[in-house]
Order: structure tokens, then sequence, then C-alpha cells
């Protein structure tokens, strides 16, 4: 049942991943992805899954709920690996019809493999540890320095959360139209796929409505509690940058040292 | 046609950590022609069996004869059991989506597969039966209605196809207190002229005990009680045990009773009450 879709895929816990600033997480998830672009052979490499499997291990989130991430761009990176694998021009390894493998187009195909399924468990493990409330807050704190020159953070910010709250509330939405609309004989699952756009309308429209009902209800309810007023909001749950944060720092520090050197000295 | 359910169970995502028991071995017989008021506190399973007696879910365990057809096989028609019980859902506005209330109310009946000249017919006859004014409203755009109207035009909607069986999921909710009477006289009215099976959830034993033929009484996905008006409310003491209400006539003389005024009977209605007071008071 629609009902049944997780949203986000934050995994509950109490672990230090999970307890870490959110401004921390966010920017060291960006340093770890740029650090896979500074890599250039696979002992950097295996300096970046180590310390990957390091947070994967104190996270205690299973490994089900990690790799299942991979799922989704698993079309991507096959496709990569393929052109990869075929294209690149070298010592021919094996030929058959008009394609060949060269060894060179081995080695080029694993190292984008790694690098993009490295990229994507380490950004999920981001999304896995932090609320998506946290999350929302965290990217508001980091782009605060930026309403000087006028982008507006905060509403930037509200605006993720608000789209995030509402969206289990759109789908059980959709799961009552789609229902009720089955109960008038509508039928989503047979015909072409001209028919099957056309039986969407007596879901997008109903759908449509609500949503701009349930933002109405939403905006007077906000209003009539004086949001938007002009005074500086303040928050039930501060984030504090703690000792643990500071540990954090220093540990993503070495590993960028770690990942550097790497690269210089071999 | 009659309603035979028998021991009808319902598990949702079965085996998961967020399993739940929703039905438990419900079993009961609504026969041809009943009124059935469907009462049950929030959770006690209601929706679940509607959607089941609807063809929306499928049991886990048990089944559900609508007539001869044990609608919970697998490979029966969904369109044959639709085209049998029409399931009026909360707050049915909602899923207008037409541009005009005839095209609206067409939607039903066309996808039964049914010639243009029969769902034509049916569309004026659905919307008459609702009390509206076919020529009137047909053109119009089903959202710029009022409230009771839009009600009016979504019920006609499942009307317009004809089922044997009407389920209806609090039709009144939300309602002011006039067009909550407007459209339970309209439902009164069609199971009159159509003679179908109307079962009727409702929160408000005001209306089910005035309505109802059978009561049934769900708590917890158990069935616990199933009888006429008369038997299920002269249990008023369990149905508050269970988060329901006793229906105002009987509160009233309950009350009066414990205070010393002597009434007689049991009544269901307000009016019926009325009288029995009377009698109790006069000289």
């Amino acid at each position: 049942m629609i009902r049944d879709i997780t949203l986000g895929q934050y995994y509950p816990g109490e672990s230090w991943i999970h307890r870490l600033d959110p401004r921390l997480k966010i920017v060291a998830t960006l340093l770890y992805i740029i650090s896979l672009f500074v890599v250039r052979d696979f002992g950097g490499f295996l300096i970046a899954w180590l310390a990957l499997e390091a947070v994967i291990l104190i996270s205690r989130v299973p490994r089900s709920y990690i790799l299942r991430g991979l799922r989704p761009v698993f079309l991507i990176i096959a496709f990569t690996l393929l052109v990869n694998l075929f294209m690149i021009p070298g010592d021919v390894l094996v030929r058959f019809w008009k394609l060949q493998i060269t060894v060179q187009g081995v080695e080029t195909a694993a190292f984008m493999g790694i690098r993009l399924v490295l990229l994507i468990l380490g950004s999920s493990l981001l999304t896995l540890t932090t609320r998506p409330i946290q999350l929302t807050d965290g990217i508001e704190a980091l782009l605060s320095p930026l309403k000087k020159i006028g982008v507006p953070a905060h509403e930037l910010a509200m605006m993720m959360t608000i789209a995030l709250r509402f969206i289990p509330t759109l789908l059980e939405e959709t799961d009552k139209i789609m229902k009720a609309q089955q109960a008038r004989g509508a039928d989503f699952e047979t015909g072409s796929l001209f028919r099957r756009a056309k039986a969407l309308v007596p879901i997008l429209v109903p759908l449509f409505i609500s949503a701009f009902r349930i933002a109405q209800d939403l905006a007077m309810a906000m209003e009539s509690r004086c949001y938007g007023s002009g005074r500086p909001r303040t928050r039930m749950n501060e984030i504090r940058f703690a000792r643990r944060d500071l540990a954090g720092a220093i540990l993503m520090m070495s590993y960028l040292a770690m990942i550097v050197l790497e690269r210089i000295l071999w | 046609m009659a309603i035979k359910v028998e021991h009808l169970n319902h598990i949702y995502s079965p085996g998961q950590p967020h399993e739940h028991k929703a039905l438990e071995d419900v079993s009961f017989t609504v026969a041809d022609g009943t009124f059935a008021g469907l009462i049950g506190h929030t959770g006690s399973g209601k929706s679940t069996l509607l959607q089941l007696l609807n063809g929306l879910l499928k049991p886990t365990s048990g089944s559900i004869f609508i007539g001869d057809a044990d609608i919970t096989r697998p490979g029966v028609s969904m369109l044959k059991i639709r085209r049998k019980t029409g399931l009026v859902f909360q707050y049915p506005e909602y899923q207008l989506f037409e541009e005009t209330v005839a095209l609206d109310v067409a939607f039903g009946p066309e996808n039964l597969g049914l010639a243009p000249e029969e769902v034509d017919a049916r569309v004026r006859e659905a919307i008459a039966l609702v009390g509206l004014d076919y020529d009137e409203v047909k053109n119009a755009s089903p959202f710029t209605l009022s409230g009771g109207q839009k009600r009016r035009v979504a019920i006609a909607g499942v009307i317009a196809m004809k089922p044997e069986i009407l389920i209806l999921d609090e039709p009144t909710a939300g309602l002011n207190p006039q067009a909550h009477e407007e459209i339970l006289d309209m439902i009164c009215r069609i199971h009159e002229e159509t003679k179908n099976i109307t079962l009727l959830v409702s929160h408000n034993m005001n209306d089910i005990a005035r309505l109802a033929d059978q009561v049934l009484v769900l708590d917890g996905g158990r069935l616990v009680m199933d009888g006429t008006p008369e038997e299920v409310f002269a249990r008023g003491d369990e149905l508050e045990r269970i988060g329901l209400a006793r229906p105002d006539a009987l509160r009233i003389t309950g009350q009066l009773r414990r205070s010393g005024i002597f009434v007689e009977g049991s009544p269901l209605t307000l009016e019926e009450a009325a009288d029995l007071i009377a009698k109790a008071v006069a000289p």
C-alpha cells in the first residue's frame, strides 16, 4: 500500500554519529565527496572505504539499509561501468564482434564504479543518521552567512521543512482519493500507456485541490501565530557545537590529510 | 441479495514490525432490503470492513458473500463487485474532478462500460435522487457548488452505478445541522426507492437509533454486538465502556428515572421520548 512508503530514509538511533551537529555532518559529507575526486589511485579509495566502514560501524545502521540506497542508482552505475569498459582505447584484453575490452577500460570502469558507490553510500549515511528537520536546520545555519547578500536562508529552510512535513500527508491523501475513484470503477493498472496516463486525471485534480486547501489552512494557522512578523525566530532545539563535534571535526581533518598525503606520496 | 460475512480477519503488514490486526473473526449477515448501522470507536476497524466489502482490500482470511458470489475469491471481477456495492467515502466531495457535474456523475457508470444513452439516463436519475435539479446543475463546475451540494453530487456519482448495496462512511461529517438532516433524509429516500441494502457508518447514535433496522458494533476489530437498535442500545453501559454513547432519548429518560420521574419504555428518538415523558408527568 502507498502508505507503507517510508519517507526520507532516516534510521532512528542514538549513536555518536546520530548525535553529531548536523552542520558538521553536512560539511563532512561535502568534504568526503570532494575527497573522492582528489583520489587518483586504488590506495586512496582503500582509505576512503575504511573511513566509511568505520562510520557505518559507529552509526549502527544495518548494512541492508545502507545498501538499499544503491538500488535507485543501480542503472546509472551499470551504465557507467559498461561505457567505460567498452569505450576506452588501449591494450586489448578481449575482442568480440565490434566490441573490445582493454586493460585500461577495466581499470577505469572499476575506478569509476568504486567512486560512484562510495559517493552514494557516503551521502546516504548523512540522511540515514540525521532527522530531516535537523538537516534543514543545519542547511539554514550553513546558509545564514549568505543572508547578507540577500539569500533568504530561513525561508528556503522553512520551505524544505514544510515540504518534508507534508509528504506523508499528501501520500495519505493520494491513497484516499485513489480508493475513492477505484470504488467508482476507475482502473489504474491495465490498458495502454496513454490510457493509464489519462486514468491519473481523476487522482491528480482532487490531489491538487487538496494540496492547495492544506496550504491555505497552514498559511492561515501560521499567520494567526504571527509567523513572518519580521522578528528572528527562536528554536526549541538550538544546534550547539559540542565536544564530540570537535572530535568529529578533528577526525574528518585527519582523514582529509591522509587522502592528500596518499596522493602526494604515491 | 444479502451480505454474509464469515470469520473475516484482516491483518495489515503481516510479518512486519508494525503488523496490525484490524479485524478479528468478524461474522454477520445483513438481509436484503435492510438499513444497517455500523458503529465503533476510532480505530475499531470500521473503515477496514468497508473497504473489504467493496473489494478495495483483500482479507487475510475469511469470506464475504454478496448474494451468491464470494468476493474474496481470487480472480473475481472487481468491476462486478463495484457494480453490486457502492462505497461513499468520508468527505466524498474531495474526489470530484470533472469540469461539470454531469460529467463527474457519469464517471462511475462509464467505468462500468455502459452505453452512452444508459449513462445519460442514470446521471439524470441519480442527480434527481440526491435532490438536485438536473438542468440547473448539469453544466456547473462541481467546485462552484456549496459544501452540501458538492456532497450530494459526490453521492450521486456512486448512486449512478446503481449499487444493490450502498455503503456510506459518515456521510454527514462536517455539515451544518440543516444539511445533515437533508443528507440523511435523502439517504432514506434512496433506500426506500431503490430497495437497496444501506450500510451507514456514523458516530451519531441518534441517527443510527432513528434510521437503522440492524446495528453492528465493532470494538478493537471484533464484532461485539449485532442486533436491532432496541437490543443494542439496551446495553448502554457496555457501549459507554467501549467509547460509544446511548442515543439522547435513552440518556434523557434514564436520567429522569434516576431523579425519580418514572418514564416507561426505552425510546430511541426524541419524539418518542417526548411522548413518554409527557405521559409520565401527566397528572
